[in-house]
């Protein structure tokens, strides 16, 4: 999964102590001090003060409360959690930053989290016991749903947080969908009601009508404000079930997450279900069948705080000399070895890859960075694979498989932002199957590797479920896009001034820009969300686009038959525009087999000659020349032609 | 005109592996008395009259530093450029050339060029000029017709320009002049007709440059507020095309992209900076090219003239930049200098400058392509059709 080096709360909350925390002579080992990422790493607190009693015998299992919150991106799931902190004193309030738990830079920029995590909360309620509250912040990304699943599956109940004004929108379906799937208790909670244009009523309205949940008890709040947090909590403790389990039954605890720490290796965070989890426990991964010796155990608050151990129900970390993300897997089952649980818990599957593109440095001599970068990134994140490709077009690089859209942006955005590399990536492209006439199948990753047509007997591609929300004055335009993207309608709603549509859409339809046309048309005010559901037959072809008369690999695409000519026009246009004039003229053209379905024409160069230099001065043209020089490296020659980068990105990047 | 006779006991440095290309100098007056809208040259206007002894005393200091990091040199050439030269005394420019000569070994019959303006006075002081040791005069005609020249900002007139041609070519054995061609409105029958009149008038050489828009300069101002309409890359080709054809025709083809001579007659000046041989820069913004132990240096010296001034009279050179050329570097220069030749350049020279072979496959296809020519004797040339396109080929050949 994904983020690397997710607690890093310490440093930024008290950076002056750092120093002081840090042993001298760490025993533990810092495999690679490289970018300034990896600076990043969490340390624990146990080591400069004695661990806090976590002193178990206190509460039962009983007091132990189990949530996560359902939002939609914007509608303040991160403040209520930083509230919810700030309102229990977990954290100082000197110590407290904006949004504590998101603390990568693309989440905070992004408002988006990418990485489960957790932080442990002790309230006393009104009737004067005391309560463990365990919030799990999950991923709230469609590419990541197996990784939402898991984490639900950790807690028994959901705070569904909803903006006053904004009301329901398609994310927060899909993610009170999959809560209500992992059997949760749902607490509807209305927020900014502070601002002029919250509507509450109509909102709890709008609940019961599109997600059918009971909201006449739904808690209006403000985060911003912290209007009635004290009734969320007291909710959380009055509505939501404890979790059940037995300390005496074999351990069984849930793989929720896992992460990779500087200073500590692999971080897994867990979920005991039965028995207890100790220091010194033999543990047995039952999917990967690994064994491991537990030698930290702790919880968060949101700092990592060792603890003696976990018991049924409670929510902490191990780490356990693992190696790399990629040992553990999420969902898995951790079982004691030598008195290992029957059965282990549903649900398990391993990270499938979705959407598929070249990563190329724009520099060929970063090549070898960016295999030490991917690799660096992949002992974080084992749902992120690459293997090494030769493009004729741009050299050596990386096919690499995404879980999602955001996925591969996120990828290629951490690659250039935490490793100064300059990258080329091709348009992406999802898993075909291709049927053989021998009756094989295999799976086509990228579309320069499609075999021969005549032993082609059928292309599947994968197709989704997509459920889009929007204002009604962009309903017209969403529609179309569905259409042209050779959508087959099967649902079609109001929710109040809102429609809702359900389309069946091709995925290769929607790799290729789909959300950045649907934010365009609807002024950013439509929400989307997917599932995949199954593969489909379809009349597919290999589009080529030959430059010069040559074919560039990284340029090709499958597409339909019936979108190949509109698309191969469109994308001949772009590349006439983006490729500088040459010495000679330059056909560009797009093809289908031996077929030319368009053509474009970059005119020859006329004139490009320095008329005079000024006495001998052989400096400045020189420095000239080391421009040209310096801007032919940004571009790949290709037979004779240059072809900027630009022209690889705009492949993505395309209007109707 | 004193040329000292006495050859230098020891062998110059100059070479670099080929043929000696020769050393010059280049001494540079940057003074004008109006700055022209087009020009981006290191030129100066003054409202004072300038102290042109307290210049003389710097300018030798200058070719005494230059001469003790480069001894022993036999001088082709010395070349007075601006800024106008022609607004010095003559008395002037034989004091330059008498330090010169007492520098270095000035070989018999070297070709010492003078940039200067037609104007009516300054074709006052050719004979004095003359007397001062120039045998080669270079003019700035630039236009042959009124309304482009007060375009181009001149301060002399058709009529002016043709006096003076008149005059130069009773004084001296060799001149030339310069046209500006391309320029705003000019249709390619305008030029045609202008060059055949150019022609007529021309001795043994001239300079045909295509009007180009430098930064910084007054026009490139009004280009880009759209005040001014440059002939597009198309109508730059014709006339290109159509000023080969013409000079060709006429006995005065190019030798290099913007010069023409008769056979023998090219400047050997320009020569030695194209064939990349060793040239000192002395006075403000001039620039050289001097092979010492370390290696060959690129110099260049303080473009202001009263800082220059300054510098020199305090330091004893006005040098600003003094840096050792890279192999790389060199090669490029090479290149770029050399290709501007018809003559080309020889592929052993880039390889003894530069450490690497060119390009077997760039050689192929810029030659298949009809840009490029490899000759018996192995030198490597750019074709007529690869002129108009030298800066491209070039960056294919230096990448």
């Amino acid at each position: 999964m994904l983020i690397v080096y997710k607690r890093n709360l310490a440093l930024r909350a008290a950076p002056a102590v750092r120093a002081r925390c840090l042993p001298a002579s760490s025993p533990i080992e810092v495999p690679f001090p490289a970018p300034r990422c990896y600076a990043r790493a969490s340390f624990i607190h146990g080591h400069c003060a004695k661990a806090k009693s976590t002193d178990m015998t206190t509460h039962t299992i009983d007091n132990i409360r189990n949530f996560s919150i359902v939002a939609h991106i914007d509608h303040g799931k991160s403040t209520l959690a930083d509230r919810l902190i700030q309102e229990t004193g977990t954290v100082a309030a000197r110590d407290m930053s904006e949004q504590i738990l998101d603390s990568m830079d693309i989440e905070r920029e992004r408002g988006i989290t990418i990485k489960a995590q957790t932080v442990r909360l002790d309230y006393v309620a009104k009737d004067g016991r005391a309560y463990v509250l365990n919030l799990m912040d999950t991923p709230g990304h469609v590419d990541f749903a197996y990784e939402v699943s898991r984490s639900l599956a950790a807690c028994e109940g959901s705070l569904l947080v909803v903006d006053a004004s904004q009301g329901v929108e398609a994310q927060t379906l899909a993610n009170v969908y999959h809560a209500l799937d992992a059997g949760h208790e749902i607490v509807p909670v209305l927020n900014k009601i502070d601002l002029p244009a919250a509507e509450p009523e109509r909102i709890k309205q709008q609940i019961e009508d599109v997600i059918g949940l009971d909201a006449s008890e739904a808690v209006p709040i403000s985060a911003k404000t912290g209007l009635n947090i004290d009734l969320v909590l007291e909710a959380i403790v009055k509505r939501l079930p404890p979790p059940k389990g037995d300390e005496t039954a074999p351990l069984k605890a849930l793989l929720v997450d896992s992460w990779y720490d500087a200073y500590l290796g692999v971080v897994v965070l867990v979920r005991v279900i039965d028995g207890v989890l100790r220091k010194g426990t033999r543990i047995r991964m039952m999917g990967a069948d690994a064994h491991y010796e537990v030698d930290r155990i702790g919880i968060f608050r949101p700092k990592m705080t060792d603890a003696a151990e976990l018991g049924p129900g409670e929510i902490g970390y191990i780490t356990a000399q693992i190696k790399q993300v990629a040992d553990t897997r999420v969902g898995d089952t951790i079982t004691d070895d030598k008195r290992p649980t029957a059965e282990a818990l549903p649900g398990f599957k391993p990270a499938q890859p979705v959407v598929f593109c070249g990563l190329f440095p724009v520099d060929a001599a970063d090549f070898e960075d960016l295999r030490a970068a991917m690799g660096r990134l992949r002992l974080n994140d084992a749902s992120f694979s690459y293997e090494m490709e030769t493009s004729a077009a741009l050299g050596f690089g990386f096919r690499c498989g995404f879980l999602g859209l955001l996925h591969l942006e996120i990828i290629q955005e951490r690659l250039e932002r935490e490793f100064n590399l300059d990258l080329i990536a091709t348009a992406p492209s999802v898993i075909y199957q291709i049927g053989l006439t021998d009756k094989t199948t295999i799976e086509l990753h990228n579309p320069a590797d499609m075999p021969d047509v005549v032993k082609i007997e059928e292309i599947r591609e994968p197709w989704i479920k997509a459920t889009i929300l929007t204002p009604d004055d962009y309903l017209g335009a969403v529609l179309k896009l569905c259409q042209d993207r050779r959508g087959a309608q099967i649902d079609l709603n109001y929710v109040g001034k809102r429609a809702m549509v359900v389309y069946d859409l091709p995925l290769n339809e929607v790799v290729f820009d789909f959300y950045d046309r649907l934010k365009s048309i609807s002024k950013g005010y439509a929400s989307f969300d997917y599932t995949l559901t199954d593969y489909r037959a379809g009349d597919l072809v290999k589009m080529s686009i030959l430059v010069n008369a040559e074919p560039v690999d990284a340029l090709s695409m499958l597409v339909h038959r019936d979108r190949a000519e509109s698309r191969g026009r469109a994308m001949v246009e772009k590349l006439r525009e983006l490729i500088p004039q040459h010495m000679f003229q330059i056909p560009i053209q797009a093809a289908i087999g031996g077929k030319i379905i368009a053509r474009e024409t970059i005119r020859a160069l006329r004139k490009d000659v320095t008329a005079k230099c000024y006495g001998g001065d052989a400096t400045r043209k020189r420095k000239l020349l080391d421009k040209q020089k310096a801007g032919k490296k940004k571009m790949r020659q290709f037979g004779k032609v240059d072809i900027p980068q630009e022209a690889f990105i705009a492949a993505l990047k395309m209007d109707d | 005109m004193t040329v000292a006779a006495n050859l230098s006991p020891h062998a110059p440095a100059a070479q670099d592996g080929a043929s000696d290309p020769g050393f010059a100098l280049y001494v540079h007056w940057p003074f004008c008395l109006a700055k022209c809208p087009y020009c981006d040259f290191n030129s100066h206007v003054r409202s004072t009259a300038i102290d042109e002894d307290r210049y003389v005393a710097a300018f030798r200091a200058e070719i005494r530093h230059r001469a003790e990091i480069a001894p022993g040199r036999i001088v082709r050439s010395i070349f007075f450029g601006g800024g106008t030269p022609s607004l010095m005394r003559p008395q002037t420019v034989q004091a330059i050339i008498d330090a010169i000569a007492e520098a270095w070994s000035v070989m018999p019959g070297a070709e010492i060029t003078l940039e200067a303006n037609p104007t009516s006075v300054e074709a006052g002081r050719f004979r004095g000029y003359r007397a001062a040791g120039v045998n080669r005069l270079s003019i700035g005609v630039q236009a042959l017709n009124d309304a482009d020249l007060k375009f181009l900002g001149r301060r002399h007139n058709v009529e002016e320009a043709l006096a003076a041609l008149k005059i130069a070519a009773s004084i001296f054995s060799r001149h030339s002049f310069d046209l500006i061609y391309a320029r705003p409105g000019q249709s390619l029958e305008a030029w045609r007709a202008e060059l055949a009149q150019a022609l007529d008038l021309a001795g043994e050489h001239l300079s045909l440059y295509q009007l180009t828009i430098e930064p910084d300069t007054m026009f490139e101002r009004l280009w880009k507020a759209g005040k001014l309409a440059v002939p597009d890359a198309d109508l730059g080709r014709e006339l290109f095309d159509a000023t080969q054809e013409i000079t060709q025709a006429h006995g005065m083809p190019a030798y290099e992209v913007s010069n023409h001579a008769r056979p023998g007659a090219e400047s050997q000046h320009n020569l030695v900076y194209w064939r990349y041989g060793e040239y000192a820069g002395i006075g403000p913004g001039a620039h050289g090219r001097l092979i010492t132990p370390a290696g060959r240096r690129a110099q260049s010296a303080e473009k202001h003239p009263e800082m220059w001034l300054t510098q020199v009279e305090s330091e004893g050179h006005g040098l600003i930049e003094n840096e050792l050329l890279t192999a790389e570097e060199q090669g490029d220069e090479f290149l770029l200098m050399g290709l501007r030749l018809t003559e080309g350049i020889d592929p052993e020279r880039f390889k003894a400058l530069s450490g690497r072979t060119l390009d077997e496959r760039q050689i192929s296809t810029l030659t298949a392509d009809g840009f490029l020519v490899a000759d018996e004797a192995g030198r490597v040339r750019v074709t007529p059709l690869g002129f108009p396109l030298l800066d491209s080929v070039v960056a294919d050949l230096a990448a």
